[in-house]
C-alpha cells in the first residue's frame, strides 16, 4: 500500500537492520540498528572505516549474509513493495542481478577464473532476459563496448586473468548493468585501483547511472570519492549510522563529532599542508563487545569536554540535527551539539 | 625570487648544501627467464630505469606514481636490499653500490625501512620487546640485557606505545599500534635516513593522521630524513618538502611540493593530480578532470621515445623518437621530463 505523494519515489526503505555473526571467538555485533531510505535515481554514499558495517549492511539487504555464522536478527528491507528479508532464496536470486546488481572491490572474487568473460555475461542474460546464444553474445559485446573495453567482440572469449584490474572492474560493471537494474550497489569498487584508473571508472559509472536511470549505493572509506558522486552521505561507525544528510550538509556543515574528526584528519590536495593534522585518539571499536551507549564514546573529545555521562550508557537516537535549516533530512546520532562543545 | 626556497624555509630550515643521499642514473632490471630445464633470460623488467635525484638532510622527499612504476624498487635499491643493475647511490658521502660485507652492514645501521603492512612485516612469534631489540642484537649493541630492555622501553614510549606491553605479541595490537612497533624497530639503531614504503596505506583514515603526526614529531626531534613512498597524493603534499613523480621506472617531474602541486608541468602529473578526489562537494562540482585513457604499459617492453606516449593527451611526433625527453629545470628547482616543456 502506497502513501500519497513522496512515498512513491522511495525505492528502498531499510528499517532497523540488525546483523550478528556467531563465531568461535564470540558474537560479532556487526550492524546494530541501521535505517535509511533511498529514492529512485538517487546516489547514496556510505562512508566509514573498515569494520564499521558497510559491507555487512549491503550484503544483508541482498540476502547474502553467510549463515551460519551470520544472522539477520531483525529489520525490514522494503523494495518495490516487498520485504526482501522475507523472500525465498530463489525469489531473491531473481531480484539479484535483475533488479539489484552489486559490484565489489575485487572483481576476481565474483568472476569465475575458468570461464570466459563472454560465458559469464551471457549466462545472466539467458537466465534473466531469456535470450538465446547469439542474441546474448551480441548484447554482451555491446555491453563491453559501452564500458570502454576495446575490441569487445573478440574479448568475449578471453578469461578474467587476461584483463587488467581496471578492465576487470569494467567487465563487472557491464555484467551488473546487463539486465537494467533499478539499483546498483558498489562496494569499494575502486579501492584497489590507481587514481587515474579510479577516475576513469567513476566517470564511467556516473555517465551510465544517468543513462540507465538507476539508483546507486556507493560504499567507500574514501571521503573524497563520495564527495564527487553522492547526492547523500551516510557516515557509519561501529555498525551504526552516525550522521546522514545531503553531501553539502555532511561535508560543509558536519555536526557529528566523528564526522568532524574524520574530516579534520584528512590532508587537502588543494592547500599546502602546514598545520598539524587533527587526530582522533584511540582505535576503532572491537565489534565483539555488545554495543551500549554511543560507539564513539571512548574516542570522543566532545563527550570529554562536556563531561557527558549518558554517552556511555544510552544510545543516542538518529534525529534531525539541532537548528537544521533544511528539510529535516540532515540527521545524526549524538547527545551533544558540537557547536557548544568546541567553543 | 623563487617561492621554492621559501617553501622549504617555512616548513623547516634545511641546509640545501647538506646532501645526505645522491642517486645518479640508477637502474634496477629484474631478469625474466624462460625454459623448464635450461633457464635462459628472455627479457628484463625495467623496474627502475635511470633515475637521478638527491635528498637533503632533514627533508622528506615524496615518491609518488601508480602501482608498478618502481617506487618500492627504488627504495630497496637505495638501501642495497636489491643491488643496482647500474648507477650510483652515495649516502653520507660513501658509494653504496660497490660496498659489501661488513662495510655495508655498518652503513645499513644509518638507513632503515618501514613497510606498508605492519602485520606482514612483524614476526608473529616474537614479542614486541624482541622485535624492537632484534636489530640491537644483530649489531651487538647493549650486551647488558637490562640496559637493552630500558632502551627498548624508551623507544616504545617515544612512538606512543605503553612499555607495559613489551611482552605482548603483534596480533594483540591494532593496525596503528603495529605500525608504531615497526617505527620503533626502525629507530632502534638511530638511523639518519628512513625509507617509508607506503607506511599508512593499510591503516584506517582516523589512524593515518596519528602515524603521520608521529613521523613528523620524530623527524623534528631526531633530525631524520625520509623518503616517503605513497600513493595518497594529499598526504604527500602534507608531509613532504619535495616530491618526485615516477612513471614506468623514470622520474618525470621533481620539485618542491607546493610548486609541483600548484603548477604541475608534466602531462602525467597533471592527470594524476586532477584524478585525486577532494572531500568537498563544491570543489568536486567545479573540477575539470583530465582523464587519461588506457593502462600502464608493461615495464618489460616500455614504449620507444617518451614512456608516457601511449596515454599522453598532448603527444606529438617528437614524443615517439629517441632519445626520450631529459629531465630539465623548467622553473626554479622544478624539473620536468617532457618535450612540450622547455
Ligand atoms: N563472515 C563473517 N564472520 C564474522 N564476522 C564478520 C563476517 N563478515 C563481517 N564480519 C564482521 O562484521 C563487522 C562489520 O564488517 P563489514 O561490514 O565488512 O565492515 P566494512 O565493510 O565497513 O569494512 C566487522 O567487525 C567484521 O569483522
Ligand atoms: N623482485 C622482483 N622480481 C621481478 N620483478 C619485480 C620484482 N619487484 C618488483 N618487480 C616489478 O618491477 C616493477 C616495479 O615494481 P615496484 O617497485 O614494486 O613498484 P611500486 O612500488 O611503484 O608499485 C613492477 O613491474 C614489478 O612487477
Ligand atoms: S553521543 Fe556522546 S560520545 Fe557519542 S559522539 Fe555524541 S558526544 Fe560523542
Ligand atoms: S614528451 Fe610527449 S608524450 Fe611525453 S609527456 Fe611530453 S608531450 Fe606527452
Ligand atoms: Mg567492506
Ligand atoms: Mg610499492
Amino acid at each position: 500500500m502506497y502513501e500519497e505523494g513522496s512515498a512513491l519515489s522511495v525505492l528502498l526503505d531499510v528499517k532497523n537492520l540488525v546483523v550478528r555473526f556467531y563465531t568461535q571467538e564470540g558474537t560479532v555485533f556487526a550492524v546494530n540498528g541501521v535505517s535509511f531510505e533511498l529514492e529512485e535515481g538517487e546516489t547514496l554514499g556510505i562512508v566509514g572505516e573498515s569494520g564499521s558495517g558497510k559491507s555487512v549492511s549491503s550484503l544483508a539487504l541482498m540476502g547474502l549474509i553467510p549463515s551460519p555464522p551470520g544472522k539477520v536478527e531483525s529489520g525490514t528491507v522494503m523494495f518495490e513493495g516487498r520485504d526482501l528479508l522475507t523472500l525465498k532464496p530463489d525469489q531473491m536470486r531473481l531480484i539479484r542481478g535483475k533488479e539489484i546488481a552489486m559490484i565489489f572491490q575485487d572483481p576476481m572474487t565474483s568472476l569465475n577464473p575458468v570461464l570466459t568473460i563472454g560465458t559469464q555475461i551471457t549466462e545472466s542474460l539467458k537466465l534473466h532476459e531469456g535470450m538465446n546464444t547469439s542474441q546474448s553474445r551480441k548484447r554482451a559485446a555491446d555491453l563491453l563496448d559501452m564500458v570502454g573495453i576495446p575490441d569487445a567482440y573478440r574479448r568475449l572469449d578471453d578469461y578474467p586473468h587476461q584483463f587488467s584490474g581496471g578492465m576487470r572492474q569494467r567487465v563487472m560493471i557491464a555484467m551488473g548493468l546487463s539486465c537494467n537494474p533499478k539499483l546498483l550497489i558498489a562496494d569499494e569498487p575502486t579501492t584497489a585501483l590507481d587514481v587515474t584508473i579510479q577516475a576513469q571508472i567513476i566517470e564511467l559509472v556516473k555517465q551510465l547511472k544517468d543513462e540507465f536511470n538507476m539508483a546507486m549505493i556507493w560504499i567507500t572509506h574514501d571521503l573524497g570519492v563520495v564527495a564527487g558522486i553522492a547526492d547523500r552521505i551516510q557516515v557509519m561507525y561501529g555498525g551504526r549510522i552516525m550522521e546522514s544528510g545531503s553531501s553539502h550538509e555532511v561535508f560543509g556543515d558536519s555536526r557529528h563529532p566523528y564526522t568532524e574528526g574524520l574530516l579534520g584528519s584528512l590532508p587537502r590536495l588543494d592547500s599546502s599542508g602546514e598545520e598539524k593534522l587533527t587526530q582522533i585518539e584511540g582505535s576503532p571499536p572491537d565489534m565483539r563487545n555488545e554495543p551500549v551507549g554511543c560507539p564513539f564514546a571512548p574516542r570522543c573529545d566532545i563527550r570529554e569536554n562536556l563531561n557527558l555521562e549518558q554517552c556511555w550508557n544510552d544510545r543516542p537516537p538518529l534525529e534531525t540535527v539541532p537548528g537544521d535549516g533544511g528539510d529535516g533530512t540532515h540527521v545524526m546520532s549524538c547527545w551533544a551539539d558540537i557547536r557548544e562543545g568546541v567553543a | 625570487m623563487s617561492s621554492q626556497v621559501m617553501t622549504a624555509e617555512k616548513r623547516k630550515s634545511l641546509d640545501e648544501s647538506d646532501v645526505i643521499l645522491e642517486v645518479t642514473d640508477l637502474k634496477k632490471y629484474f631478469p625474466i627467464s624462460a625454459g623448464i630445464v635450461f633457464q635462459r633470460q628472455v627479457g628484463a623488467v625495467r623496474a627502475v630505469d635511470g633515475i637521478s635525484f638527491h635528498v637533503i638532510r632533514g627533508e622528506t622527499l615524496g615518491l609518488v606514481g601508480e602501482s608498478g612504476c618502481g617506487k618500492s624498487t627504488t627504495g630497496r635499491t637505495i638501501l642495497q636490499l636489491y643491488r643496482p643493475t647500474e648507477g650510483s647511490v652515495r649516502f653520507e658521502g660513501q658509494e653504496l653500490s660497490t660496498m659489501s660485507g661488513n662495510d655495508l652492514r655498518q652503513m645499513r645501521r644509518r638507513m632503515q625501512i618501514i613497510f606498508q603492512d605492519p602485520f606482514a612485516s612483524l614476526n608473529p612469534r616474537m614479542t614486541v620487546g624482541s622485535i624492537v631489540s632484534e636489530p640491537l642484537q644483530i649489531h651487538k649493541i647493549y650486551s647488558n640485557k637490562k640496559e637493552r630492555q630500558q632502551y627498548v622501553e624508551q623507544l616504545m614510549e617515544k612512538v606512543g606505545l605503553n612499555p607495559y606491553f613489551i611482552n605482548r605479541y603483534p596480533h594483540e595490537f591494532s593496525g596503528g599500534q603495529r605500525q608504531r612497533i615497526g617505527i620503533a624497530r626502525a629507530l632502534a639503531l638511530e638511523p639518519s635516513f628512513i625509507v617509508a614504503d607506503e607506511p599508512i596505506s593499510a591503516l584506517d583514515v582516523s589512524i593515518q593522521a596519528q602515524v603521520v603526526n608521529l613521523m613528523e614529531e620524530l623527524q623534528d626531534e631526531l633530525n631524520l630524513t625520509y623518503l616517503f613512498i605513497a600513493h595518497d597524493l594529499s598526504m604527500v603534499r602534507h608531509i613532504c618538502d619535495r616530491v618526485a613523480v615516477m612513471y614506468l621506472g623514470k622520474i618525470v617531474e621533481l620539485g618542491p611540493v607546493d610548486e609541483v602541486y600548484d603548477n604541475p608541468q608534466h602531462p602525467y602529473t597533471q592527470a594524476l593530480l586532477s584524478a585525486v578526489p577532494v572531500p568537498d562537494p563544491q570543489v568536486e562540482e567545479d573540477r575539470q578532470r583530465i582523464i587519461i585513457s588506457g593502462d600502464l604499459p608493461s615495464p618489460s617492453s616500455p614504449p620507444t621515445g617518451c614512456n608516457f606516449n601511449t596515454r599522453c593527451p598532448v603527444r606529438f611526433d617528437l614524443c615517439f623518437e629517441e632519445p626520450d625527453p631529459p629531465l630539465i629545470e623548467a622553473r626554479p628547482q622544478h624539473y620536468v621530463s617532457c618535450h612540450r616543456v622547455t
